[in-house]
């Protein structure tokens, strides 16, 4: 895996990330949400993940973020109105969320494997085939409880989006 | 060298953007949107974890990315529920903003 691959879809990625937070326009953070995943399925792929990478674009690019622009079309959401800015609220949340990013890199830099470099793959990478054997053998009793919790999702957002409740 | 730690930062600060942007916006699509930021870091510390251990087939551990895979089907299904409460919320109350649905606040 090449560096500056590495270096250009993280920064991507973040660069992204922290501009999906920042918008004031819902529409351009969904749009800043799609190029952060694409960065990430990109990553996913230097890590020789491509079925993950591909499922990412797939199902994050491709149907989590129609939805998500469906839904900011429907309720016809506009930039929204500067309101009075609770400071103390953006002081804590930032230090919170500034504390918890310190602790990790604290731990990340004492964690000894993490100076390692990645061991290099003697086999050629076969992730489909492997990832499905897994799912039909060590992992089948939980592939069929996600086959039913999808069912549940779909009868419960039919429930839910009916206009009146009898 | 790119080694274990820098895809572990990476996916710690993928992860601070989006916790700070639980704590900080106001509008509830942002807000779930963020909750995904923070899924898919998750989801990226563990593709590193499952490179890192290469097992004695000469292939990564795909034990982490079936659970990613699992991930990603219940982060979907998620997504599916939550935005059609957020346009039930929409039809009860106009309105997308934390501050004004305020009934179970102490």
């Amino acid at each position: 895996m090449s560096p500056f691959l590495f270096w250009f879809f993280a920064f991507l990625m973040l660069v992204f990330g922290a501009a999906v937070v920042l918008n004031r326009n819902p529409i351009a953070s969904a749009l800043s949400l799609v190029i952060c995943f694409m960065g990430l399925s990109a990553l996913f792929m230097m890590l020789d993940a491509f079925f993950i990478g591909i499922i990412q674009v797939l199902v994050y690019a491709g149907a989590v973020m129609v939805l998500f622009l469906f839904i900011i079309m429907l309720l016809d959401l506009r930039v929204e109105k500067l309101r009075k800015i609770n400071y103390v609220a953006v002081i804590g949340g930032t230090a919170v969320a500034l504390a918890f990013f310190l602790q990790i890199y604290f731990v990340v830099r004492q964690l000894n494997a993490a100076q390692q470099p990645f061991p290099a793959l003697t086999a050629k990478t076969d992730d489909v085939h492997n990832i499905g054997a897994l799912l039909f053998t060590n992992f089948n009793l939980p592939f069929q409880i996600i086959g039913v919790l999808v069912l549940v999702a779909t009868i419960g957002v039919i429930v839910l989006s009916k206009r009146e409740l009898r | 060298m790119i080694t274990l730690g820098h895809y572990l930062i990476v996916s710690g600060m993928l992860f601070t953007i989006g916790f700070a942007g639980v704590l900080l916006r106001r509008n509830i699509i942002i807000i779930f949107m963020s909750l995904e930021l923070m899924l898919n870091a998750a989801n990226l510390s563990l593709v590193a974890f499952s490179r890192f251990r290469v097992t004695a087939t000469g292939l990564p551990s795909y034990n982490a990315q079936v659970f990613v895979f699992f991930i990603i089907t219940v982060a979907a299904a998620e997504v599916a529920v939550g935005l059609a409460i957020i346009v039930a919320l929409y039809r009860a109350r106009q309105t997308t903003h934390v501050e004004d649905i305020n009934t179970l606040k102490f």
